[in-house]
């Protein structure tokens, strides 16, 4: 467990901002505790000090986890955003899809998401943006990078795609087994 | 005409007879004393399992007033064994585990135990409070057609899922996190320990998560959860419900839960769900009938015993809202349970049972055939399968008092209490390292006395040619270059001194008899091998 080198933590953040934008700040700068992000065996955890601090008696060897997973850094250096830090990034979220009830099975199977399925986006949200999905209630499901911009999608026709899939809470059952 | 009438009413009449001769005959039956099958061959090779009910049934209501029921004078055993041999062939429990859970319960109950665990328990979830409430995730799930009910009145997170269209497992709220698949009887232990906000819990063995969860929901994700489980490939699926569920304050470590105030300590509370046979959930898990052994509960009792210790040694009394130990198994022995409270509170005085707030569930036994216990450990709690409808299980909550273990935890203490409560068998103080010691010491005194000079003798020969070759091996290490020259030297010194150690013993050995050291010295060489 470390905190991440200046070159991790800017492929880290570059990444991070294209689903929340200028909002990382509010995950750094919190008002009730510090939190912090730290690297162990490739994974990238966002957990408040007073947990880190308290973790450091645990060996390396053993400690599997702590906080929330943010996602890993894969063996070429470029990070990938797992479906675990889908509750802070839906919180600051900046441009989001909803996709009606039909569409919600297909996209928890790891599909993409097409225009017949799609509820309500964002407005203005611009082409390969990364977007959080919801469900019409209002329950994040993932997240996904545009297609198309808001503009575009109007003329499409509805089986184009629209959102391609990054992850979704599917992944909870389908990749237990990679995803830890 | 009237030949054929007269001949209809003598048959009807022979007919009615008949009847009214079978019905006596019932009644006699029910009243006659149950006769039991002589042979044993007879009863083995009579695998009918029809006949194997009606005689369970029998025996039972034999047993159940054996005073005016019995037969001549066969004896209670002659019963019981024969019930044991037919719920073994009935149920299909291996011998060693059916007589272990017959003699918890009553003849009757013991009956119904076996049955409801053929039966499936309900479905039941709970839900997670970090995002979602119980009434709106009843109103998602009854909108995707999923019939439920609230769980009972003991919890305000349970649901009971009576059937479902969909798979309970995979809907996109599971997905969500808005709720666990978790059985009634786990909900238990965490209410028991009853985290408060802010305090440092330990859950000793975790996977897949149910608890800890739900610990973390109860802190409303502060303070933190340090969720340990033994097993590293069930840590996967542990890591995966607390990254569902929303847990923001929880650190996975996989450690051997006995290593624990080692690692970390100083906790405000810890739960400890020992691992255990599983006689609390045959219905989950059948093939624990056959595949438990008797060597299989001696090493999980064992275990549970350290780790126990461990939990209670991990918690720090002087916690200013904690200091509290939950012990829990899905098993219903005793050995596994109440043995392993009174264990705990002999080791460690500086805890005491308190009550675990559950308001239902039996008491735990303060007697057990032959063993004792503190009389305190009816403030436990124990749930079965055919009265509560939940899993088997044990829930036992412990108060730390002080972080010293007072010094009357010594040998000599404890061998006096373990009198005290378990008056036939002290096994369990046995077991412990503090009472080697003490064999161990004991025989060494009984060599001491009984000394034997000529015994001694050849013992403290090869002793010798043992040190010689010890000294010597040491020798080579520390001087590479001579090493070889040494040990050929070595080798002719060994051969010689083989062949003559007799004579050159003999003449050392009356030297040193002459001399008065001899008793003394060759003493403390015994001892030494010893």
């Amino acid at each position: 467990m470390r905190p991440l080198t200046e070159q991790e933590t800017k492929t880290f953040f570059e990444k991070l901002a294209k689903y929340i934008g200028r909002n990382i700040t509010h995950l750094i700068d919190r008002g009730d505790e510090t939190y912090c992000f730290r690297l162990h065996r490739d994974r990238v955890y966002y957990v408040s000090e007073a947990v880190m601090r308290k973790a450091t008696s645990v060996g390396r060897d053993q400690l599997i986890s702590l906080g929330i997973c943010f996602g890993k850094f894969t063996k070429t250096g470029k990070f990938r955003m797992h479906v675990t830090c889908l509750d802070y990034i839906a919180q600051y979220a900046k441009h989001k899809v909803w996709i009606k009830p039909n569409g919600e099975m297909p996209f928890l199977y790891g599909n993409h998401v097409v225009k017949a399925h799609i509820g309500r986006v964002t407005e203005d949200t611009p082409e390969h943006q990364g977007v959080i999905v919801y469900s019409m209630t209002d329950v994040p499901l993932g997240f996904g990078v545009t297609a198309r911009s808001t503009s575009d999608t109007r003329k499409l026709e509805p089986t184009a795609i629209v959102v391609f899939h990054q992850a979704d809470i599917g992944e909870y059952l389908r990749q237990e087994d990679t995803l830890f | 005409m009237e030949t054929k009438s007269r001949k209809l009413d003598a048959a009807k009449k022979a007919e009615a007879e008949e009847a009214e001769a079978e019905l006596q005959t019932n009644i006699v039956y029910e009243d006659d004393k149950y006769v039991l099958p002589a042979d044993d061959h007879e009863t083995l090779q009579s695998t009918d399992l029809q006949v194997v009910q009606a005689r369970i049934q029998e025996i039972v209501r034999v047993l159940n007033n054996f005073r005016e029921m019995r037969e001549g004078n066969r004896s209670r055993n002659d019963y019981i064994s024969q019930l044991l041999k037919d719920l073994c062939l009935y149920y299909g429990y291996n011998e060693y585990l059916m007589e272990k859970l017959f003699y918890i319960f009553p003849v009757s109950e013991a009956i119904e135990f076996f049955e409801a665990n053929e039966v499936p328990r309900p479905v039941t979830i709970r839900t997670n409070t970090l995002k979602t409430r119980r009434r709106e995730l009843a109103q998602a799930l009854i909108n995707r057609g999923v019939n439920l009910d609230p769980i009972g009145k003991w919890s305000k997170v349970g649901l009971q899922v009576f059937d479902s269209p969909v798979p309970i497992g995979a809907t996109p709220e599971y997905l969500a996190g808005h709720y666990m698949l978790q059985a009634a009887s786990s909900f238990l232990p965490v209410m028991a320990l009853a985290p408060q906000e802010h305090e440092r819990i330990l859950d000793m063995a975790s996977a897949p998560g149910g608890k800890s969860t739900y610990i973390a929901a109860l802190l409303k994700n502060t303070g933190m959860v340090f969720a340990n489980d033994a097993n590293k490939d069930r840590t996967k699926s542990l890591v995966a419900n607390i990254h569902r569920l929303g847990v923001k304050n929880a650190v996975v470590c996989n450690y051997d839960g006995r290593e624990f105030p080692g690692v970390i300590g100083g906790f405000d509370r810890v739960l400890l769900d020992a691992p255990c046979s599983g006689t609390g959930v045959i219905s989950k898990d059948a093939s624990v009938k056959t595949n438990k052994s008797e060597q299989d509960f001696q090493m999980l009792s064992q275990l549970q015993k350290e780790l126990v210790l461990s939990a209670i040694d991990s918690v720090d009394a002087n916690s200013k809202t904690g200091g509290y130990i939950v012990y829990s198994t899905c098993s219903v022995t005793v050995d596994e349970n109440e043995d392993v409270v009174n264990y705990a509170l002999r080791k460690r005085p500086n805890v005491k049972l308190v009550s675990t707030g559950l308001d239902f569930g039996k008491e735990g036994f303060t007697r057990y055939r032959e063993k004792v216990f503190h009389p305190t450990i009816s403030l436990t709690r124990r749930y079965y399968p055919h009265m509560h409808n939940m899993d088997g299980f044990f829930v036992a909550k412990f108060k730390k008092i002080s972080n010293k273990i007072p010094k009357k935890n010594d040998d000599s203490a404890d061998t006096v209490e373990d009198e005290e409560f378990t008056p036939i068998t002290d096994d369990s103080g046995k077991r412990s390292r503090g009472g080697k010691k003490d064999t161990a010491a004991k025989t060494e005194e009984v060599e001491k006395i009984s000394f034997n000079p000529e015994e001694d003798d050849e013992l403290i020969r090869g002793k010798f040619a043992i040190l010689l070759f010890v000294w010597l091996f040491n020798y080579k290490k520390e001087k590479k270059e001579t090493a070889n020259f040494i040990l050929i030297f070595f080798f002719f010194f060994f051969f010689f001194f083989f062949f003559f150690s007799n004579v050159i013993y003999s003449i050392a050995s009356q030297a040193i008899e002459n001399s008065e050291g001899y008793q003394a010295s060759s003493k403390e060489i015994c001892i030494n091998t010893l």
